[in-house]
């Protein structure tokens, strides 16, 4: 067990295996403080990863398919955040059917576009990014030097995010409406905008943690290779009481349970036994285990404004 | 003095009803006007008109002498037009600084927590409104909540201060404070529209008040050149018994018993703390206290919806406090509880069927587990009638027949079953006077012919004008049982605040 402890292999994948989870529970984070529960991430990072290797494979360039798949992942989100929020329809029930679309669209346009044998094998991916001096200290260079570039664009976004929400005026507005979309409204607050601006946000986030999956990890798309992640990152940002740094926590937290039952693999311990371990965490946040978390009190609530 | 607001021949329609019909008020610099209106009257939605919530359909806004058409409360807002509604609209985990400051902060794009301090500081000191910038508004009570939403419409400059039934939740003191605000902002030539239905009041504090009746408005007086039977009446639109007749107290044995009464809340946090008290027939207790001081624990207690902690409740001397509910209501105690549409009634049943809600097993409206309508319709007639109930067709659904006449299929229910004990929490919540005079004559009749009647009630003016025994429930302790003939405002007030010595002292 110590010898798995040491390897630095364990906490670098702990740090890549955060990152997609880290991403969209940040995204969450943005659209629930503004009162919108985004299930859609899940079925938003799996067409975002798709078009990442889509657009990466057109035009040659890892950078322009990340770009792709974030322009396509806000279009989703603006378009949820517009039944949603414009139509007040059920949160829920419409992020379970953005997400069951998403799994067959993008298996669709896998088998249209790129046939049986896969996403070619010549996608460009993403850069991973050596840093001079700390590379070179032994065991921490191994584990915060070589990592891909979307790695450091995460850790630079959790500050970002943390400054904007907690530090700036729009940060107190989206944080009002989530709480009294009415309250917010009655000092002059447009509602509905500052909600579809939390739903963008989510978008975003969300889709460059799908590009992430698909051409930061690995160079090619399967199908529903999300694989709950969006779920998951709800269950980090719970557990992260709604704030950036806290979901960074807590995804590190699920991303090291899944890195050890990888690092398992050949072990006597059974790995399911660990992959578990996230999930009886979230089970654990939910039921409040080490203080309750508190919700925005609008969190999921559609709002109508008077006429 | 010039006018600053005018609203001329103003009318709003919402479906199936005429809020606002032609509604004319003028304002002058530097008043307090009141606006008086039972509910449904038209209030609210004027004032939601003037601050920009809601859009009129015909008719027009004047301030300063210019015609407004607002597109939203922040156009309202920027003209010099701040509004306190009856729902605070504040945001409980930020700070007070944070709740003014909202939606106008100061500078650019970061939050300058500084500055906004130090400007709300200013105003605090201007207007002799003290406060904490810093404080978390969840923490504050609610007159100092309402205080950050007066330094919300000060922060942006207001000139007209349109307060919607703002001492709804205070106490007497709180009101007392209020008031004296009012007066002092009034000096400083600023305009205030008091929004209320408390006839005594409107008397106290306004210049001029203007009556609202069913959308429209039917008049406006020099406040000092009325009474409040002439207000009543032009609120109600008829004579309005203003003071009951109360027959002589003439108790009996004692029916309810509690002793040494312990409940918790589901936090398992001690809301009612050892609480002893005796009802007697022919009696009304009346429970004085602020929302949230342990009334609602102990009343659910009382019913068996709560667990108790400790303690005990008899009820014509047998324990009752480990009896279901059902077994309470067989015993013949009837409950009309605080909120009716959630707990009085269901609302998509029909009138008829919400009437015999607690009966519907008895072998009178059920044979071998099927409902007799036939006698559930014979019930219900017979009580529409006796209870004036309207409309009428007992087949209508209980969610649309009005606040006030839901609130009597549930004393049709409830009184009409007579009880031994009737348990009536906040019975005329919400209710506009002519229907408040009907309820208090129902429950003084009960009284009457003997049964016995815990009263619970926010409304001082009702505990007070009802019950032969006043308790005041303090922080879940009951700080003093008082004659109800003898009980002041004064010092109930004081009791309700949790300070018994001050109470004593009044009493000298």
């Amino acid at each position: 067990m110590k010898e798995i402890l040491l390897n630095p292999q364990l906490w670098s994948a702990t740090l890549a295996m955060a990152t997609p989870l880290a991403l969209p529970a940040l995204g969450g984070t943005f659209s629930e403080r503004s009162g919108v529960v985004n299930i859609a991430m899940e079925g938003i990072m799996l067409i975002a990863a798709f078009f990442a290797v889509l657009f990466a494979h057109l035009t040659g360039s890892a950078w322009l398919g990340l770009l792709g798949a974030i322009v396509v992942g806000m279009i989703v989100a603006v378009i949820f955040a517009w039944a949603a929020v414009t139509l007040t329809a059920d949160q829920v029930i419409l992020g379970m059917a953005i997400n069951i679309f998403a799994s067959g669209f993008t298996a669709y346009l896998l088998n249209t576009i790129f046939g049986f044998s896969g996403t070619p094998t010549d996608t460009p991916m993403l850069p991973n990014i050596n840093i001079p001096v700390i590379k070179n200290i032994p065991f921490i260079g191994q584990i915060l030097s070589g990592n891909s570039v979307i790695v450091y664009l995460m850790i630079i976004l959790i500050f970002a995010s943390n400054y904007f929400l907690f530090h700036t005026n729009l940060g107190l507005r989206i944080r009002a409406v989530g709480e009294n979309p009415e309250a917010a409204e009655t000092a002059g607050i447009n509602v509905i905008k500052l909600r579809y601006l939390g739903v963008a946000l989510s978008g975003l986030f969300s889709a460059i943690g799908g590009a992430y999956l698909s051409i930061g990890l690995l160079n090619s798309f399967s199908t529903d290779m999300s694989s709950g992640r969006g779920y998951i990152a709800l269950a980090a940002m719970i557990f992260g009481k709604w704030t950036p740094f806290g979901s960074f926590g807590a995804a590190l937290l699920f991303g090291f349970a899944t890195a050890l039952s990888m690092q398992l693999q050949n072990s006597a311990m059974s790995k399911n036994i660990i992959m578990m371990l996230p999930y009886i965490l979230t089970v654990l946040a939910l039921v409040g285990v080490g203080g309750k978390s508190v919700s925005p009190a609008a969190d999921g609530v559609p709002y109508t404004p008077k006429k | 003095m010039s006018a600053l607001l005018e609203v001329n021949n103003i009318t709003k329609m919402f479906p199936k009803v005429r809020a606002n019909d032609g509604v004319n008020l003028v304002v002058e610099e530097g008043e307090i006007h009141a606006i008086l209106g039972e509910n449904g009257a038209g209030k609210s939605t004027l004032m939601n008109i003037i601050y920009g919530l809601y859009r009129p359909d015909s008719g027009e806004l004047k301030f300063n002498g210019e015609v407004l058409n607002l597109s939203g409360p922040h156009e309202a807002i920027e003209k010099g037009i701040g509004m306190v509604h009856q729902h605070f609209m504040l945001i409980p985990v930020l700070t007070v600084a944070e709740n003014i400051v909202l939606g106008a902060e100061p500078g650019g794009i970061s939050y300058n927590k500084k500055k906004a301090n130090e400007l709300i500081r200013e105003i605090s000191r201007n207007y002799h409104l003290e406060i904490d910038p810093d404080a978390k508004v969840k923490d504050l009570s609610v007159g100092l909540q309402q205080r950050v939403e007066i330094l919300k419409a000060f922060y942006r400059h207001a000139k007209l201060l349109i307060l919607d039934e703002p001492t709804a939740m205070l106490t007497p003191q709180e009101t007392e404070e209020l008031f004296g605000i009012m007066r002092n902002l009034k000096n400083q030539g600023i305009s205030i529209i008091f929004i209320s239905h408390k006839l005594d009041e409107v008397k106290e504090i306004s210049d001029k008040v203007t009556v609202m009746r069913r959308g429209k408005t039917v008049g406006t007086l020099n406040t000092k050149e009325t009474n409040e039977q002439e207000l009543a009446n032009l609120m109600v639109g008829r004579e309005v018994v203003l003071r009951l007749e109360k027959s002589e107290y003439n108790p009996g044995d004692v029916v309810l018993s509690v002793k040494d009464l312990t409940v918790s809340d589901e936090q398992n946090i001690e809301k009612v703390k050892n609480v002893s008290f005796d009802i007697r027939s022919g009696e009304i207790f009346g429970l004085a206290g602020i929302d949230g001081n342990g009334q609602t624990e102990l009343i659910e207690a009382l019913m068996g919806l709560r667990p108790i902690k400790s303690g005990v409740i008899k009820y014509n001397n047998n324990n009752i406090e480990k009896l279901p509910t059902r077994e309470r209501y067989k015993l013949g105690i009837s409950y009309i509880p605080q909120d009716r549409q959630q707990e009085g009634l269901i609302m998509k049943f029909s009138v008829a069927d919400n009437l015999i809600l607690k009966e519907y097993k008895n072998s009178q409206y059920s044979k071998n587990g099927v409902i007799q309508y036939k006698r559930v319709f014979e019930n219900a007639s017979k009580k529409v009638e006796e209870f004036d109930i309207r409309p009428t067709d007992y087949n209508l659904l209980a969610g649309n027949l009005s606040g006030g006449n839901q609130q009597k299929i549930i004393l049709a229910r409830e009184v009409g079953s007579n009880p031994k004990l009737l348990i009536a929490v906040q019975p005329t919540r919400g209710m506009d006077v002519g229907a408040i005079e009907y309820i208090h004559k129902r429950l003084l009749q009960l009284r009457d012919e003997g049964s016995a009647i815990l009263l619970v009630s926010l409304e001082l003016e009702e505990i007070m004008s009802l019950s032969d025994r006043i308790g005041v429930i303090h922080n879940g302790v009951i700080m003093d049982i008082l004659d109800g003939k003898s009980a002041t405002r004064e010092k109930i007030g004081l009791l309700m605040a949790g300070s018994q010595i001050e109470a004593k002292k009044v009493e000298v």
